[in-house]
């Protein structure tokens, strides 16, 4: 890929990260952690790139380890960031229960 | 399928990125917003099975080694998260990134074998830098995971001449990654890894069992970032929007954290080395304190007109949100005032304790953040404090030099009176003393925050 089209990409992911969480109470912030931590699971894809174009045992042996952790944190964080919303969910619903 | 649709489909994924980092954001939006993340994630990981890259063929090889290793991976990661307690959660994501930064750094360095001398220098530098401080993310996190799990002491471990085998090691693996750069070679790069890995076990250390979190949400960012530098080595758009958003959202998220603890990031990594180590008497305390019997609580409770609950990681521990909200409910069809006083880094993560009252349906309401309940402190006559210390501890503003000057706390000392339910006169996470347990004012009942609770609120039935 052109270095200039990457370095573009990058400098506009720094600015929309930025932006999408500049304002957020504190109520959210164990989740919005856990949920970004998830996100980052997806080097996973990379992993199985780099399994694909194993061709040594040590190279695969390292990449299949990497497929395990990658998927642990993906995976994981998904299910775990969605226990901890599902409670807050809760609590919505009682409110717009209840009457004002 | 060619590179243009991957590339969109890709795109696709990093805005579904977007999209579940503006949900988490708002209250009501969250859960979906984590829902679109788990979805764009699916897409990305699927689509790659279907993209044959250069010099490759579908079906990928190594699809059975592939496949089998996702099997275990969801084997291990989803009992994991089902099945942790709440209390554990913030060990848990600690964990869950430092896989993450491990699988970034073994990512790198396969690609390093496979390309050997034919790499380019950026992607070197790239590489070199996945594989610092991925590392770095990777024994980083194992500590932090063994510090809230209490595999290790909570407090900072600051050992004589500590920064300067910090700064040492931290010079040796810039170096080292320089000498990766213009040698080329396996076996520095494996030294390079192993001197990260130490980096991260040093550079996590010093820092104080409260300021955990902060450090955690830091080592985050980190992991973005190496699966940002990944992206490029591998030549993935995708990654690198990934990585990239998660690293900057990361960063903003850690300042935002270090604001709500009122610390500065470079005091929360550096301020063990630079504070005087305090003397903590731990045990052989023979100062008087007013310790009550449950009936004594729930007179005090009784009488009362406003009451405001502090929780602390002691309630998560004991399971006690449903007592607690029992208790709350039972005061407030007295007539008396209830609210819950939620310093932003009770527990062990910002935010653990809305999560755990949300649990038990605490009416949002009466959940008050700390600008807010503060100023009515003064008109309070009983601060219920539950399991907390740290978050109420007056050493934060009157003792200059102790791991948590300058945290803004929760007023306590202002209310009429005081009352701890904690297990037993230890300090809190940080290792700190707490002069209000002295207090004239204040009455201690020991034991487990529920059975203390359930007790004061069988005390109150009967009154």
């Amino acid at each position: 890929m052109e270095p200039m089209a990457i370095v573009a990409i990058f400098v506009l992911a720094v600015f929309v990260g930025f932006e999408v969480v500049s304002k957020v109470s504190s109520t959210l912030h164990t989740p919005l952690m856990s949920g970004a931590n998830a996100i980052h699971g997806v080097i996973l894809v990379g992993a199985i790139i780099v399994a694909d174009h194993s061709s040594t045992n040590l190279e695969l042996g390292l990449s299949v380890a990497a497929i395990i952790l990658a998927t642990i944190n993906m995976v994981g964080g998904f299910v775990v960031t969605d226990r901890m919303l599902e409670m807050f969910k809760g609590k919505g619903k009682e409110r717009t229960k209840a009457p004002k | 399928m060619n590179r243009a649709i991957y590339d969109l489909i890709g795109l696709s994924a990093g805005v579904c990125f977007i999209l579940a980092l503006k949900g988490l954001s708002h209250p009501r939006t969250a859960r979906r917003g984590n829902l679109i993340g788990a979805l764009g994630a699916t897409i990305a990981t699927l689509v790659v099975f279907f993209y044959a890259s250069e010099g490759s063929s579908l079906p990928l090889n190594n699809l059975g080694w592939i496949l089998g290793a996702m099997v275990i991976g969801l084997l291990i990661g989803v009992p994991a998260a089902r099945k942790v307690q709440m209390t554990q959660m913030p060990q848990l994501v600690a964990l869950f990134n430092g896989v993450g930064g491990g699988a970034a750094a073994l990512v790198a360095i396969v690609e390093y074998l496979r390309l050997g001398d034919g790499a380019t220098v950026a992607e070197v530098v790239a590489t070199v830098f996945t594989v610092i401080v991925g590392c770095v993310s990777f024994s980083g996190s194992i500590i932090t995971f063994m510090k809230l799990q209490e595999l290790m002491t909570t407090r900072p471990v600051v050992f004589p001449g500590g920064r300067f085998v910090i700064a040492g090691t931290l010079v040796s693996v810039l170096g080292c990654g320089g000498w990766v750069i213009s040698a080329l070679g396996t076996t520095p790069l494996l030294i390079l890894a192993g001197l990260s890995l130490l980096f991260g076990v040093l550079f996590v250390l010093p820092v104080g069992g409260a300021d955990v979190p902060i450090v955690i949400s830091l080592l985050n960012a980190f992991t973005g970032l190496t699966v940002a530098a990944s992206g490029y080595v591998l030549d993935s758009t995708l990654l690198i929007i990934a990585g990239t958003l998660v690293g900057a959202s990361g960063t903003i998220l850690t300042r935002l954290m270090a604001e709500a603890m009122g610390r500065s990031l470079f005091g929360t990594l550096f301020g063990a080395f630079t504070a005087k180590p305090q003397d903590v008497a731990v045990g052989g305390e023979t100062r008087p304190v007013r310790s009550g019997s449950p009936d004594d609580v729930a007179i005090l409770l009784n009488y009362a007109r406003r009451v405001v609950i502090v929780p602390g990681f002691g309630l998560a521990v004991a399971q006690a949100q449903h007592t607690v909200r029992e208790l709350a409910d039972l005061l407030t069809a007295k007539g008396i005032d209830v609210a819950y006083g939620i310093h932003p880094v009770a527990g062990r993560m910002p935010g653990h304790m809305n999560v755990l009252l949300a649990e038990a349906n605490v009416p949002y309401e009466q959940l008050a953040e700390m600008d807010e309940v503060n100023p009515t402190f003064p008109q309070t006559d009983v601060a219920l404090i539950i399991g907390a210390n740290d978050v109420v501890n007056p050493a934060a503003k009157n003792t200059p030099g102790c791991p948590i000057y300058g945290m803004p706390i929760l007023d306590v000392s202002l209310a009429g009176n005081v009352i701890f339910l904690k297990r037993s006169m230890r300090p809190g996470f940080a290792g700190i003393e707490n002069e209000l347990l002295y207090d004239p004012k204040t009455t201690l009942l020991f034991g487990d925050a529920k059975a203390s609770l359930t007790k004061v609120v069988g005390a109150l039935k009967s009154l």
